[in-house]
């Protein structure tokens, strides 16, 4: 785990008191509301349908236990005894109360955590891999690269108001559990000719209301220049991006309208003057950086073998584990999904309890997928069977990972100023729904938004739902054959949207329709639509 | 069609409408302000107290007002998924 240095406190405790002051003149009618507002919305303070919600970053979604507790804490002194976890790794809480916020803050920097750049027209926090450091898979540790974007990002004075909001993803492995292709820009570890480390370079993937893959445009970026080639990058799309549509503003309406290899001309060009600038760190910077993430030392011997006698147990070790790079060991994904409960929704008992098992048995790491799951990346198989027994007593061992009642989902119009339809209510009469049945559908990922901008990732979904508004009530599109990992797609409309019964109705049509004509048992509902194509479930939706 | 005032509460958010002489949570506290309401974010609005300060078409029911459009009914009510937190202002499976 990265540790705040002297520089990073400073800069965290500066802001904190910085914006106590801007809150008491706020509070006073120092200052208005029109000049406040964007002071509170990059402290990550948006004023939501019903109280103020406050996003929390959560840098590549790792968290310690002490950082995890305080999240519980935060949950209980000044929310209702809850935070939701969000797809871009973060935690959000719905009612907080402006005058205590930087006493929030304040609590937060105490264990190096902040709310910068969980809102505006900057870089946002920066995602990766959940099983950075434990996946078998993988290349190299991605977070060191991340933690350096991060540094490099944070209040970065050229990039704070950019023509619009900026993502990027950084993963070490090919296969994609960071949803690089959907990013503006997405990094992959990779090997070059001589086995040395690069990365990959995609820019100008998204979703929102004009879905995008992002095209490559470096197949090879070697890792000592990396910062000043996305310092070339943000420029050129500082320069270029539209400011006067918001609607096209972000940085893939420039690559897409300049075509991927112009984009990356210009790119070069920009990195050709900035490079001997020097605003690459030395390479001792990166490796002050990476020594925070050495891997824990875990025992190689460790028993492989585990008694699976009981069949909720090994159900769940087959679903909601997956292979640890060091044998024994195992990576556990903590459901945030149990059929009718609320998509990512922790209290912060729940949050205590994870926290105890994380310190306990998982080298004191949590992460937060962009799925809104909760994952111990470095568990003892041999541990397993305890750790089982407690999340079931708080209600956390649903094993569905990527089943279809493991339904990322936006916090809709329960909440939202910008939706135009309820996300969750979807998400749990589906899941209910489909649970019984989905052991045997297997792999099947969907995905709720409740409006065009696209936090539920809809356009990612095997099955992905839109709400839209008609005329003031809830309409919801069916899109079929998304796809986030390494074999992105973008889901397409299936025909006319339905109200809230209908769509439920919908999806499961779909779902039957995909038991008839799927090749076999293993064929998963993505590789059966993209065989097939989309006009046998317009025909069992519509008739 | 009535129209009545709403806004959020600086210090809290909360949703709050315009009772004739004060804010109140509770929409059926609520006053129609109808042709007054452009004249009434006037005289409010400057006084920096009140956010997001809107007017929003209702439909007057023998249980009370009802907001035109689902975003109001749940803004009216709070999140439909969390009945425990709801006000008693419409409700929550109305919604």
């Amino acid at each position: 785990m990265y540790r705040y240095d002297k520089y990073d406190q400073a800069i965290v405790d500066a802001r904190v008191d910085e914006f106590r002051d801007q809150v008491a003149r706020r509070l006073n009618n120092e200052i208005s509301e029109e000049a406040f507002k964007p002071l509170r919305l990059m402290n990550g303070l948006y004023l939501q349908l019903h109280a103020y919600m406050l996003r929390v970053a959560i840098p590549y979604g790792t968290l310690d236990s002490r950082q995890l507790r305080m999240l519980a804490h935060i949950a209980r002194r000044y929310d209702r005894g809850y935070g939701h976890f969000t797809t871009r790794q973060n935690i959000q809480y719905n009612w907080i109360k402006l005058a205590e916020t930087p006493d929030l803050l304040a609590d937060l920097a105490s264990v190096e955590m902040h709310a910068f750049q969980t809102s505006g027209n900057c870089i946002r926090n920066i995602s990766s891999d959940q099983f950075a450091a434990a996946a078998a898979d993988e290349i190299a540790d991605p977070r060191p690269y991340a933690e350096l974007l991060r540094q490099w990002s944070t209040l970065h004075p050229e990039f704070s108001f950019l023509p619009r909001k900026f993502k990027i993803a950084v993963t070490g492995s090919a296969i994609d559990r960071a949803a690089i292709q959907l990013h503006d820009i997405g990094l992959q570890l990779v090997h070059g000719p001589d086995g040395e480390i690069g990365l990959k370079v995609l820019v100008g993937g998204g979703m929102g209301r004009t879905p995008m893959l992002a095209p490559v445009i470096r197949e090879f970026l070697p890792v000592a220049d990396y910062l000043s080639y996305m310092e070339a990058i943000l420029r050129v799309y500082n320069r270029h991006g539209r400011r006067d549509n918001i609607y096209k503003a972000r940085i893939k309406i420039l690559v897409n309208d300049l075509g991927a290899a112009e984009f990356a001309r210009q790119v070069e060009e920009e990195w050709a003057q900035l490079k001997p600038l020097g605003l690459d760190p030395p390479p001792s910077e990166l490796a002050r950086i990476a020594a925070h993430f050495q891997p824990p030392a875990l025992g190689a011997n460790a028993p492989v073998e585990i008694d699976l006698s009981n069949p909720d147990f090994a159900n769940w070790v087959a679903v909601n584990t997956h292979p640890h790079k060091v044998p024994g060991h195992a990576i556990v994904t903590i459901s945030l999904k149990a059929p009718g409960e609320i998509p990512g929704d922790a209290s912060a008992d729940q949050m205590d309890i994870i926290a105890d098992l994380a310190q306990r048995y998982a080298q004191d790491e949590v992460r937060v997928t962009h799925a809104q799951n909760l994952v111990l990346p470095h568990v003892r198989r041999a541990d397993l069977f305890d750790i089982w027994q407690v999340l079931v007593s708080a209600g956390l061992a649903t094993a569905n990972l990527d089943r279809a009642s493991d339904i990322i989902s936006c916090p809709g119009l329960d909440y939202c100023t910008l939706a135009n339809a309820r996300s969750i209510p979807i998400a749990q009469k589906l899941a209910v729904n489909l649970a019984p049945q989905e052991g045997d559908l297997g792999e099947l990922k969907i995905k709720i938004s409740g409006c065009i901008n696209g936090c539920g990732h809809h356009h990612a979904g095997h099955i992905g739902i839109l709400g839209v508004d008609r005329k003031g009530e809830e309409n919801y599109q069916l899109l079929l054959g998304g796809s986030g990992a390494e074999d992105a797609s973008l889901a397409r409309i299936l025909g006319p949207g339905f109200d809230e019964n209908g769509i439920v109705n919908a999806v499961e049509k779909v779902i039957d329709r995909y038991k008839t004509l799927r090749a076999d048992p293993q064929e998963r509902f993505l590789d059966t639509y993209r065989r097939v194509g989309a006009e046998p479930f317009k025909e069992a939706v519509y008739g | 069609m009535p129209r009545l005032l709403t806004g959020n509460r600086l210090e809290t958010g909360d949703v709050l409408w315009w009772s004739g002489s004060d804010w109140s949570l509770h929409l059926n506290d609520a006053v129609a302000v109808d042709d007054e309401g452009e004249a009434l974010i006037a005289r409010l609005g400057p006084q920096e107290r009140i956010n997001d300060l809107a007017l929003i078409d209702v439909d007057a029911t023998p249980d009370g007002w009802r907001p035109r459009t689902t975003r109001e009914r749940v803004r009216a009510v709070g999140p439909s998924v969390r009945p425990d937190f709801a006000l008693p202002s419409l409700p929550v499976e109305s919604i």
